[in-house]
């Protein structure tokens, strides 16, 4: 089947897609986006969390035929041209990546927590990634990511 | 395969009819990890997700009626103040990404034991919309769940909505599980004040083959409970002694059977208590999950 959709901002057209297959096997597979991950397929993990429609969804439970139509956001829309988002440029600088498996979806998924939550407590932050499970970090530098991005967007202008 | 794009309700029931072995697919929380995982190859995939019918709610004859394909997130924040129990609940299932896409109605779809929707909308007397080309079926909660991950829905039927009264007293709704996220209940309790009826409604989760009500425990508190007064301990505990003999439940990965009457017993009661003090205390109860 066809799927036609906007990826990161640009009209994309795929097709001879299997019609039980996962919007993230289009991105990763047919698009050669492979930011978002696949680690579990099921849900479990949060490493292909992606913007549907502007809400971070996991793209290993859309079909792919559900996508038709709608607005895609993945990790590699973020940064704008060479200039990385401000989640992307903290998660650098609070030494928030290790292997990097994990790191897109945790990028989707907090630069959604800052848009919605400007300034999230310590709670609101745990709560907005229980989805996105990381084995290397222990989570604590992930946290000061969130926490820097946040507070420098409060301070920004 | 077939990917059927139905954008109405009326499209969405012919697809129905004609492939009566379709499967739905709303969120795909469920439904995608059987097919990423080859536990299921369906010669029909029928997409509800562009049927704006499903993602919609409104208020008729003084009950909300709920589309089958509203989302937890929305519940939580949408009809959080006037479905208190199920809110509850939504805020456990997953993480953030799956309330985004899960529904009520997937959830009923599934039929699991351990959906979280079920003992609130036990507890809360929700009713069932079901329709198809034959025509609608309003089926109670309590007659809704038949089986380990069976409904009551016929060969090409699908779920619109469930109705739920607004709640007229505070609601509860507690969960085991090893951590806060990502976790299949080990067991749940759900509890519904109807002051105006002076009644409790309850409803249990992951203890039995399909979710149910706990009616002895529930009959006891409409003879026992003194409506004007503190809850007297020892009713409560009675409760939940009734809660934990309403329940039949197995011993697998996530708990033994003595485990979860144990627990139910316990939730039970302190579920009761946390909504008398509420009530006591003239609160609508949202408290936390
Ligand atoms: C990582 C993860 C964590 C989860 N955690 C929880 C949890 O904590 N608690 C919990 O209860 N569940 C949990 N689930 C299961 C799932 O998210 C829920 O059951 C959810 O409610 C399913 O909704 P959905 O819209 O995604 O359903 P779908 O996957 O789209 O459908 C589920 C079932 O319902 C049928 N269906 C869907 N809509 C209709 C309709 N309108 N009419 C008839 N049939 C229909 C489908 O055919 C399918 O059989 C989890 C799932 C995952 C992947
Ligand atoms: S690959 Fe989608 S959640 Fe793990
Ligand atoms: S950095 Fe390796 S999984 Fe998170």
């Amino acid at each position: 089947m066809r799927v036609s959709f906007i990826v990161n901002g640009a009209e994309q057209t795929v097709d001879e897609v299997w019609e039980g297959e996962s919007l993230l096997y289009v991105l990763r597979e047919r698009m050669g986006l492979p930011g978002s991950k696949n680690a579990c397929e099921q849900g479990e993990c949060g490493s292909c969390t992606v913007y549907l429609d502007g809400t971070p969804v996991c793209a290993c439970l859309v079909a792919a035929g559900q996508a038709d139509g709608r607005e895609v956001r993945t990790v590699e829309g973020l940064a704008d041209g060479d200039r990385l988002d401000p989640i992307q440029e903290a998660f650098v600088e609070a030494g928030a990546v290790q292997c990097g498996f994990c790191t897109p979806g945790l990028l989707v998924q907090a630069h959604d927590l800052i848009e919605r939550r400007p300034e999230p407590s310590d709670a609101e932050i745990r709560e907005a990634l229980a989805g996105n499970l990381c084995r290397c970090t222990g989570y604590e530098k992930i946290l000061e990511a969130v926490r820097l991005a946040a507070a420098r967007r409060a301070a920004a202008p | 395969m077939d990917f059927l794009r139905p954008t109405t309700w009326d499209e969405a029931l012919a697809a129905m009819a004609e492939h009566p072995d379709a499967v739905p697919i709303q969120g795909g929380t469920d439904v995608m990890v059987e097919l990423n995982f080859d536990m299921r190859r369906p010669a029909v995939l029928l997409d509800l997700g562009r049927i704006t019918e499903l993602t919609g709610s409104e208020t008729a004859d003084g009950r909300l009626r709920i589309g089958a394909g509203v989302s937890y997130t929305r519940v939580i924040e949408d009809l959080g103040d006037r479905l208190p129990g199920l809110a509850q609940a939504a805020r456990t299932v997953g993480s953030p990404q799956i309330r985004n896409r899960g529904s009520v109605g997937g959830n009923l779809g599934a039929a699991s034991p351990a959906g979280d929707s079920h003992p609130p909308l036990l507890a809360g007397d929700a009713v069932i919309e079901v329709e198809s080309v034959r025509g609608i079926r309003m089926i109670p909660a309590t007659d809704f769940y038949v089986g380990v991950k069976r409904n009551r829905l016929e060969p090409g039927e699908l779920i619109r909505a469930f109705w739920m009264a607004p709640a007229t007293g505070p609601q509860y709704f507690s969960k085991i599980g090893t951590r806060n996220a990502m976790v299949i209940a080990v067991c749940s309790f759900a509890v519904a004040l109807h002051p105006e009826e002076r009644r409790v409604g309850t409803g249990i989760g992951s203890a039995a083959p399909t979710p149910r009500r706990a009616s002895a425990a529930e009959e006891f508190l409409r003879r026992e409970l003194d409506w004007d007064g503190p809850l007297d301990e020892a009713v409560a505990r009675e409760f939940g002694e009734l809660v934990r003999k309403a329940a039949a439940p197995i011993d697998d990965v996530r708990g033994t059977a003595g485990y979860r009457r144990h627990a139910l017993a316990v939730m039970a009661r302190r579920t009761l208590a946390w909504a008398w003090n509420d009530y006591r205390a003239g609160k609508p109860g949202r408290g936390v999950a």
